[in-house]
């Protein structure tokens, strides 16, 4: 691996590469000691232009337990608030002996150009706009795969925010790739433009693919977005796409409801339905370290 | 680790040349090495055997069924994969091959490393490695079907199945069926 802008760098058998050994990691974290010396040496900056608790802290902790050593920057707390360029940002920080870059912007495309301004360093995209993120799929996959083991056949339904969604887009690229079946499901003022060449199915009735459901992704409306102004009210976006307590009851036996968090309770998904043991959301957050422990480890641990 | 799953890193295939201990030879180095095992700890306290993924693996669980008929007790066997401890991430693919599971606390007990062959003695200094994660055993103790000699590290083994003078380029296959000599072309 190069660097991870896009699931689609991966393919099938790249994300079963990834998944494989973040088996392995996950075993790790249940040690008494979960750290491994595998990155002894390697240093790794978190390059954050946009806000994110759960995807920085995800990778640092993902870093710091292969041993790698970690810096961490904030826009907001940074030269870039002077007037210092992305570009000259980047070449700073690769000056300074860096070997991976993970990055997030609000700009899509951003991870991309990196990639091609950095010399040597391993860049991995942390989000970026509309565009992906592709990590968040991967762990999403690995947690569906460890409660209902093989993705091939099952039904994926994606539900919400599409259009603003990066989570939506590198997930329909790896449920995709694994074999799965996805639904996206919206209003129409939040899919994106065009749907052309996504292998996807698309509707605005929740109800009638919710019981077949074996995967329900739930996207947040991305406020910061502007997502408040495609929908009429909050009330009629949750009366007709959020799963609602009532609406859950309606989930297969073996069902299972993803979300990427953080969680608008009361919004996408009911505060009682966000604790039933079928929301595996807090264990998306756990195998995400375990994730990103397997994408830096195949990034910066293989043979030149 | 197996040296002949090693090979399809290398490149190249495994070339069987002679065989060295038959089947029935290792199962006899098995038992022997088993009773070594209870007579060096006085018995089978505390001990732990962990069989190194993949090759140690089922000699591991070989040995335990032999103390278990000797000794009438069952001692808990683990498996490790030293893959994240090697001190060659990055020179070669390395990859993690199969699962660790180790049994419990290993603080207080008497590890018995289960593997293959020994040969460099990387692969024990990875485990050496692994195992401090694990809690601070009372003793760790090396058991080996073959040592092919060749040591880069200063590592020797505890109980030995069979010394075996080979020549570096070689590889030594240990399987169900025996120990053979071979080379990869």
């Amino acid at each position: 691996m190069t660097h991870l802008l896009s699931v689609s760098d991966l393919g099938r058998e790249g994300i079963e590469e990834v998944l494989r050994v973040a088996d392995a990691f996950a075993e790790v974290g249940s040690r008494p000691i979960p750290k491994v010396p595998t990155l002894r040496g390697k240093a790794i900056a978190t390059l954050f232009f946009e806000d994110s608790t759960r995807t920085r802290l995800s990778f640092e902790t993902a870093a710091k337990r292969l041993s790698a050593d970690v810096l961490s920057f904030s826009a907001a707390a940074s030269s870039v608030k002077k007037g210092e360029s992305v570009r000259d940002t980047i070449e700073t920080v690769e000056a300074m002996g860096m070997d991976a870059l993970v990055v997030r912007h609000s700009s899509a495309g951003v991870p991309v150009q990196v990639s091609r301004w950095v010399k040597h360093c391993k860049v991995v995209n942390g989000g970026d706009g509309w565009h992906e993120h592709p990590t968040q799929a991967l762990l999403d996959c690995f947690t569906v795969r460890q409660a209902r083991g093989d993705i091939e056949g099952l039904r994926v339904i994606v539900v919400g925010d599409i259009r603003h969604s990066r989570v939506a887009r590198s997930q329909v690229l790896a449920y995709g790739a694994l074999g799965a079946k996805v639904t996206l499901v919206a209003p129409g003022s939040l899919l994106p433009p065009s749907l052309e060449g996504w292998p996807v199915e698309v509707t605005d009735d929740l109800d009638a693919v919710l019981p077949s459901a074996d995967v329900v992704s739930l996207l947040r409306l991305q406020a910061e977005r502007g997502s408040g102004a495609f929908v009429p009210s909050l009330r009629e976006y949750t009366s007709r796409f959020g799963l609602t307590a009532r609406r859950a009851e309606r989930l297969g036996p073996d069902a299972v409801v993803t979300h990427p968090g953080p969680m608008i309770r009361g919004v996408e998904i009911a505060s009682e339905v966000a604790e039933l043991p079928q929301t595996l959301v807090t264990r998306q957050v756990t195998n995400g370290v375990a994730v990103r422990m397997a994408v830096l480890f195949l990034l910066l641990g293989g043979a030149r | 680790m197996a040296e002949r799953e090693r090979s399809h890193t290398r490149g190249g295939t495994f070339v069987p040349r002679s065989q060295v201990l038959s089947a029935a030879d290792v199962s006899r180095a098995l038992v022997r090495m088993a009773h070594e095992v209870a007579e060096r700890n006085g018995g089978l306290d505390d001990v732990v055997l962990i069989g190194l993924q993949t090759g140690g693996v089922p000699l591991a669980h070989r040995m335990a069924g032999a103390l278990g008929d000797a000794e009438g007790a069952a001692v808990p066997v683990g498996t490790l994969d030293v893959a994240f401890y090697r001190d060659d991430i990055g020179l070669r693919p390395v990859l993690p091959e199969a699962a660790t599971d180790v049994p419990k606390d290993l603080t207080g007990a008497v590890v018995v490393l289960v593997d293959d062959v020994l040969f460099t003695g990387r692969t024990v200094r990875a485990a050496l490695h692994a195992l401090s994660d694990f809690g601070r055993a009372r003793a760790v103790q090396l058991a080996v079907m073959v040592d092919r000699g060749h040591r880069e590290l200063p590592i020797r083994p505890d109980y030995v199945g069979k010394n075996l003078p080979t020549r570096r380029d070689e590889m030594v296959d240990v399987s169900e069926d025996g120990v053979v000599i071979g080379v990869l072309e």
